[in-house]
C-alpha cells in the first residue's frame, strides 16, 4: 500500500478530538475501581464495629490519609506516563514521600514504647488478613486502571504498570481500612506500606504484557 | 524551538479540531520525516526500505489512533518522536533482532525529510476484507469514499455513533493486523 493512500484515508472526514481525555479516563477508572473495592470490602469483610470510638476514627482517618496521598501522587504521575514524551514534571521521589512519612511515624511510635510491646505493635491481631486482603481487593481497581491506561499511549510499560499497581494498592488499602481494627502506627507502616509496595511490584511485572500497543 | 516544531504543532492543533486539510498536511510531513528516520535506523541493523515503509505506516496509524494523548500545552515534536521510537523498539523486538536503539535528541526524528513515493509490504484493502462487515462498510464509506457519517449510517444500516465507533475500532484492528503481517514476513 502507498503511504500517500494511507494518509488520504486517515485524513478523510477526520473527527475533532476532545481535550484532556487521558486524565479524565484515568480518573474515572480510579474512582470506579474505588467504588468496586469499597463494595467488595463491605460485602466480604464488613465495616469495623467500633467506629464510634475516637481512637478508631483517628486511625481510620490516618490510614485513609496515607492511602489517598499515595493514590493522589500516583494518579498525577500516571497521567503523565500515559502520554508520549510527557514523562518529566513529577519526581518519582514524591511517590516515596507518603511511605517515608508513615515509616517515620511508625518509628517514633516504637521509640516511645517499651521494647516488650514492639512485637505486638508491629504484628497486631490480623497482619495475615491485611497481607492477603489488600492485594486481593486491589485486583478490580488494577484492572480498571490498566484498562484506562491502555486507551492512552504509555511508552515506559514497566513504570506505567508499577504506577497502576501502586494506585490499585492505595485504593485497596483505603477500602480495607474500613474493616481493619489494628490501630498502631508501626502496623500501618509495615502492612499497609508493605502490601502497597507488593502491588506496585506486581504491576511493574505485568505492565509490559498488559500495556503493549 | 525550530520552525518545524511551530508549523507541525499548529497543524496538529488544527487537526484536533477536525480540520482535514491540516491533518493531511501534517501526516504528509510526518511521513517524510519518519521515512528518513527509519531508513537511517534500519539501515544500521541491515534492514531494507520496505520495512521502513511498514514502520512509517504503522506509526501513522498509531499517531492517528493515539492523537487524543497529545497534550496541547506541550511541544509536538517530542510527542511524535516518542511514539516513533517506541514503535521502532517494538518492531525490532517483534521481528527478533537484537539491536539497541541509541537514545538521541528528540529533534532527530524531525531532522531530515524523505519524500519518496513509497509503498509498504501489505495491501490495506485486503486487510479490510478481514474486518466484520459493518466495520468494513463504515471505513469504506467514510474514510475511503469520503461520504459523511450520516450517509454511511444509512448505507451500513447502523446509527451515526455506531459508524464512528466502528471506524475507530476498525482502524485499531487494522493496526494490529499490520503488526502481525509484518511479523510473519520478517520474523
Amino acid at each position: 500500500m502507498k503511504t500517500d493512500d494511507l494518509v488520504a484515508m486517515l485524513s478523510t472526514n477526520v473527527e475533532p478530538i476532545g481535550r484532556g481525555l487521558v486524565g479524565r479516563t484515568i480518573s474515572i477508572a480510579v474512582v470506579a475501581g474505588a467504588v468496586i473495592a469499597l463494595g467488595f470490602t463491605l460485602a466480604a469483610l464488613g465495616i469495623r464495629a467500633d467506629l464510634t470510638t475516637t481512637r478508631a476514627t483517628v486511625f481510620l482517618l490516618l490510614k485513609v490519609a496515607f492511602a489517598l496521598a499515595v493514590v493522589g501522587v500516583a494518579v498525577r504521575y500516571l497521567t503523565r506516563l500515559a502520554r508520549p514524551g510527557a514523562e518529566r514534571g513529577i519526581s518519582p521521589l514524591s511517590i516515596a514521600l507518603p511511605f517515608a512519612a508513615i515509616a517515620l511515624l511508625g518509628l517514633i511510635s516504637l521509640g516511645g514504647a517499651p521494647s516488650s510491646h514492639w512485637n505486638r505493635m508491629i504484628l497486631g491481631d490480623e497482619w495475615l488478613e491485611c497481607l492477603l486482603s489488600i492485594p486481593i481487593i486491589a485486583v478490580a481497581p488494577f484492572a480498571a486502571t490498566i484498562f484506562a491506561v491502555r486507551r492512552a499511549a504509555p511508552t515506559n510499560l514497566v513504570r506505567a504498570g508499577a504506577l497502576a499497581g501502586l494506585i490499585a494498592g492505595g485504593v485497596s488499602a483505603m477500602a480495607y481500612a474500613l474493616h481493619c481494627t489494628d490501630d498502631s502506627l508501626p502496623f500501618v507502616a509495615v502492612w499497609y506500606g508493605g502490601t502497597v509496595v507488593l502491588c506496585t511490584l506486581a504491576g511493574a511485572a505485568l505492565g509490559p504484557r498488559l500495556l503493549r500497543w | 524551538m525550530t520552525s518545524s516544531e511551530v508549523e507541525l504543532k499548529a497543524l496538529m492543533l488544527a487537526s484536533l479540531d477536525g480540520d482535514a486539510a491540516s491533518y493531511r498536511s501534517l501526516l504528509d510531513r510526518l511521513s517524510g520525516r519518519l521515512r528518513a528516520y527509519y531508513k537511517g535506523k534500519l539501515a544500521r541493523v541491515g534492514r531494507g526500505a520496505t520495512e521502513a515503509e511498514d514502520l512509517v505506516q504503522e506509526v501513522l496509524l498509531a499517531i492517528h489512533l493515539k492523537r487524543h494523548t497529545y497534550d496541547t500545552g506541550e511541544l509536538f515534536t517530542p510527542w511524535a518522536y516518542t511514539i516513533a521510537r517506541y514503535k521502532l523498539i517494538d518492531y525490532l523486538r517483534r521481528t527478533r533482532t537484537a539491536a539497541s536503539v541509541p537514545l538521541d535528541e528528540g529533534t532527530d526524528v524531525m531532522a531530515q525529510d524523505d519524500s519518496a513515493d513509497a509503498e509498504s509490504s501489505y495491501d490495506v484493502r485486503k486487510l479490510l476484507g478481514r474486518l466484520p462487515e459493518k466495520v468494513r462498510c463504515s471505513i469504506q464509506c467514510v474514510k475511503l469514499e469520503g461520504r459523511s457519517v450520516a450517509e454511511a449510517a444509512e448505507r451500513c444500516g447502523i446509527s451515526e455513533s455506531g459508524v464512528k465507533i466502528n471506524i475507530h475500532r476498525g482502524l485499531r484492528t487494522l493496526a494490529s493486523f499490520i503488526a502481525r503481517e509484518t511479523k510473519n514476513e520478517n520474523g
